[in-house]
């Protein structure tokens, strides 16, 4: 194998229109992406001039919603706050079919329950037992944290030297802990409720869809309201709240006796792909790039064809299987060297280009910048083998190459570009070889956020190395369908 | 470039690494026999290869001849494994190629001059064969002066002229030092030079104890070359023999007889009962009449002659004579 590779790399490198081709992939992404990260202008014009607001940032690290209505007391150390969550109700304004009356109801992420929070300020740590709409009764934390635990009304929370503990029960008698983690320091302790937008997509008699985000609120009642430690004295605020919002979003509490009613508006959670340009912005010039990169895998395989020296190749390897994986190991290892130097470059001068324009980039972990960057550059290789074993298959260039560019450029771009509804783009995600670009999507869906999922805003139906996955496959069964036809054909 | 610089056919003094088992001190390897046998294949409606059986001896150059169409390029390509036979097997040196882990050091081929990637230089087009086999750049270079191409070697191959693609085709199939050589068409596009630079090129290689098959549909360029002959016609041998065998079969008992009196001694002769043919300007050839008989003859009917001799035919009478009475020859 070894003298193999060395033969198909002198092969490679020693055609100029190759090598130029591979320097195009890389000088393509780069530039393409750099073009549309110029392109990336936000603008916000308001009452203060163009001053954009500030997208909160979670303690995870990542842009988060934080706004909701939050009636709480001091938590200095030690104490405890117990609830009976009597009742959800709400307001849902123009739902669907028709989108023309204000209607009572409680979207499915409606939220009511107790939080223990550091402070006021938007973004900081809390821990949350709550009553959801549709979702049962849950835990949630530190915006990204979600689980389900049953559907008992009865809430606990009770902080004990510095560990929280949260506890549902059917009856207030027998309690169970859903939640156990660490929380010192003076926090904020108390009810909370928010309730986030009801997301309706639709499909535009043009194409494309068309979303639609409509402002609700929720009113939790709370029965046998009973806190111990605190400070005593109850406070209202509408955590993140704005100047002029809508009334229905303002919140507000009421209390008489053990009972309050606590009304808000908003969500907590992961800001999606809202919270900010996203990263792979950076790298849609790897879809150009991937021309490139295709016609130099169909022509490093029909070249030979088309000159007769195929022969000469297999006469030197009559076992043949070996040419084509050596090929493939080539033609992949230099896309990959490619596209990393492109990735690697595009993403942080695209990064640098966007945010001089005004724009926020949703933040993400380091690890998911580096699986996007070296993602890219492992799609363009798996591409750059897939080429290569259809130019094998086929023997042609030409047929070769529209099939790659169908197979792979095709879906992506119908599916992204809003042209056919989101659930044929989704199916085209799932099933072709485009599915391989999910591991270019640095925000993931989260379940327990309403969004538009949807892949014309960049959200791919598959995880990220799922996606990728579909692609490799792809790509390995069409590397030995060639294998197994020039074992089989006359040279 | 000039065919006049070509230097003369010389090997390396250490013959390339082989494969474990290599024998034969003498040589440098071991001398292979190729053998092919009931080859049968069918391209479409074309029955191309129609039990084509020979077998191609070391040290001796075989012509493999035959109009265009008789199998000459098939059966070379199922030599080197490039086409499955539907039926029969050729093998080298008693092993079938595919199964060969280095072939290019047991077989060593041209097949089409012209396959060729032409923005790539002819020593990288070498460099990849010879990496391929586990050789070396070094190897590259000597076959590249072998052929005759080492100052044109960085040039692109596209540039070449077809004299030139033949050699390089040629030192490819050298890259090996393999002791069996199968040459496709060698002197396509060759001007004379290059024809007879070939020939030594051929009768060297043969001399130092390999196996070589030289296909051709002119017997003309095999002359004074090939020792043994294969004619083929529609995918089958029709004669396999010894050239010197052909050449005095095609000979047998005829005279040349130049005169510059050529229609009174074609007359005097076809009256002695000679069959006559004119075969140039002066010369005729005529069969039926012994030497002695045809001086004799002339000499009654007081016709002048220049020259009676014994008729030696060239390769080509030979074929003719042997293929006359096939219709796919015509």
């Amino acid at each position: 194998m070894i003298p193999l590779l060395r033969s198909e790399w002198t092969k490679f490198r020693t055609v100029r229109g190759w090598v130029a081709g591979s320097i195009a992939a890389v000088l393509l992404t780069v530039g393409v992406g750099l073009l549309g990260a110029a392109g990336t202008v936000r603008s916000c014009d308001g009452p203060q001039g163009d001053v954009c607001p500030v997208t909160p940032i979670g303690p995870g690290g990542q842009a988060v919603n934080d706004r909701f209505s939050y009636y709480h007391q001091a938590l200095p150390g030690d104490g405890s706050i117990t609830v009976r969550v009597a009742g959800l109700s709400g307001v849902i304004t123009y739902p669907p079919p028709d989108h023309d009356e204000i209607v009572a109801g409680v979207v499915p992420w409606a939220k009511v329950g107790l939080m223990v929070k550091r402070d006021l300020r938007q973004g900081s740590a809390y821990t949350a037992v709550m009553v959801t709409g549709e979702h049962g009764t849950r835990v949630q934390d530190d915006f990204v944290g979600d689980l389900a635990a049953g559907g008992d009304r009865w809430l606990r929370l009770t902080r004990t030297g510095g560990t929280l503990k949260g506890e549902s029960s059917p009856d207030g008698r027998s309690w169970d802990v859903i939640v156990e983690k660490p929380f010192p320091g003076p926090a904020l302790i108390g009810l909370f409720a928010a309730s986030p937008c009801d997301v309706t997509l639709s499909q535009g008699t043009l194409g494309g869809t068309i979303g639609a985000c409509r402002l609700t609120n929720v009113t939790g009642k709370f029965e046998d309201v009973a806190v111990e430690g605190a400070s005593g004295t109850w406070a209202h605020d509408d955590v993140g709240g704005e100047t002029g919002a809508p009334p229905l979003s303002v919140g507000s509490a009421r209390q008489w006796g053990s009972t309050v009613q606590l009304t808000g508006s908003g969500d907590v959670g992961p800001a999606g792909m809202e919270g900010g340009a996203v990263l792979e912005r950076t790298l849609t010039g790897a879809s150009i790039g991937l021309i490139a990169v295709i016609v130099v895998g169909v022509l490093y395989v029909t070249a030979e064809y088309r000159r007769g020296l195929i022969g000469a190749t297999l006469a030197a390897s009559p076992g043949r299987s070996g040419v084509l994986l050596a090929k493939a190991a080539v033609v992949g290892t230099v896309t990959f060297a490619g596209g990393l130097v492109a990735a690697a470059v595009a993403v942080p001068v695209g990064i640098r280009l966007m945010r001089d324009r005004n724009n926020d980039i949703a933040p993400v972990t380091a690890l998911t910048e580096v699986r996007v960057i070296v993602g890219t550059a492992a799609l363009l290789a798996v591409t750059a083998v897939l080429a290569l074993a259809l130019g094998a298959i086929f023997r042609r260039s030409a047929a070769a190459v529209i099939t790659a560019i169908v197979l792979v450029l095709l879906p992506q771009i119908l599916a992204t570009a809003s042209v056919i509804p989101s659930s044929a783009a989704e199916w085209l995600l799932r099933v072709t070889p485009a599915a391989g670009f999910a591991i270019q999507q640095s925000i993931p869906a989260y379940p327990q956020v309403e969004d538009y999922y949807i892949p014309a805003l960049g959200y791919y139906p598959l995880p990220p190395l799922g996606g990728f996955a579909v692609m490799c496959a792809y790509a390995a069964v069409a590397l030995a369908a060639a294998i197994v036809l020039l074992r089989r054909r006359d040279a | 470039m000039g065919w006049a610089d070509i230097p003369r056919t010389s090997y390396p003094k250490t013959a390339p690494p082989r494969d474990a088992g290599a024998e034969g001190a003498t040589l440098g390897f071991r001398s292979m026999d190729v053998t092919v046998t009931g080859l049968r294949k069918r391209f479409g409606p074309t029955q191309a290869l129609d039990d084509m059986t020979f077998t191609v001896r070391p040290g001796v150059v075989t012509g493999f001849v035959g109009p265009n169409g008789a199998g000459k390029s098939t059966t070379m390509r199922i030599v080197v494994g490039l086409d499955r036979p539907d039926e029969g097997s050729a093998l080298v040196g008693g092993v079938a190629y595919t199964s060969m882990k280095r072939p290019l050091t047991h077989v060593g081929a041209l097949l089409d001059a012209s396959a060729l990637q032409p923005s790539r230089t002819a020593r990288n087009h070498l460099l990849w064969l010879a990496q391929s086999q586990g050789l070396g750049a070094r190897r590259v270079d000597e076959v590249l002066g072998q052929v005759g191409l080492a100052t044109a070697a960085r040039r692109r191959a596209g540039g070449y002229s077809l004299g030139m693609r033949q050699r390089l085709g040629l030192a490819a199939a050298l890259l090996g030092d393999p002791p069996v050589l199968l040459f496709d068409e060698p002197f396509n596009g060759l001007d004379p030079e290059g024809i007879a630079w070939i020939r030594g090129l051929l009768r060297s290689l043969a001399a130092g104890g390999r196996a070589v098959l030289v296909s051709s549909h002119l017997m003309s360029e095999l002359q004074d070359v090939a020792g043994h002959l294969i004619v083929a016609g529609r995918g089958r041998v029709v004669a396999d023999r010894a050239v010197d065998d052909l050449i005095a079969a095609a000979s047998d008992g005829r005279v040349t007889l130049r005169t510059t009196a050529r229609e009174e001694a074609m007359e005097a002769l076809a009256r002695a009962g000679a069959t006559v043919t004119v075969t140039g300007g002066d010369a005729v050839t005529v069969a039926g009449l012994s030497g002695a008989e045809t001086v004799a003859a002339l000499t009654a009917a007081a016709v002048p002659f220049a020259e009676v001799s014994a008729h030696r035919a060239t390769l080509e009478e030979a074929y003719m004579e042997l293929t006359r009475e096939s219709v796919e020859f015509r």
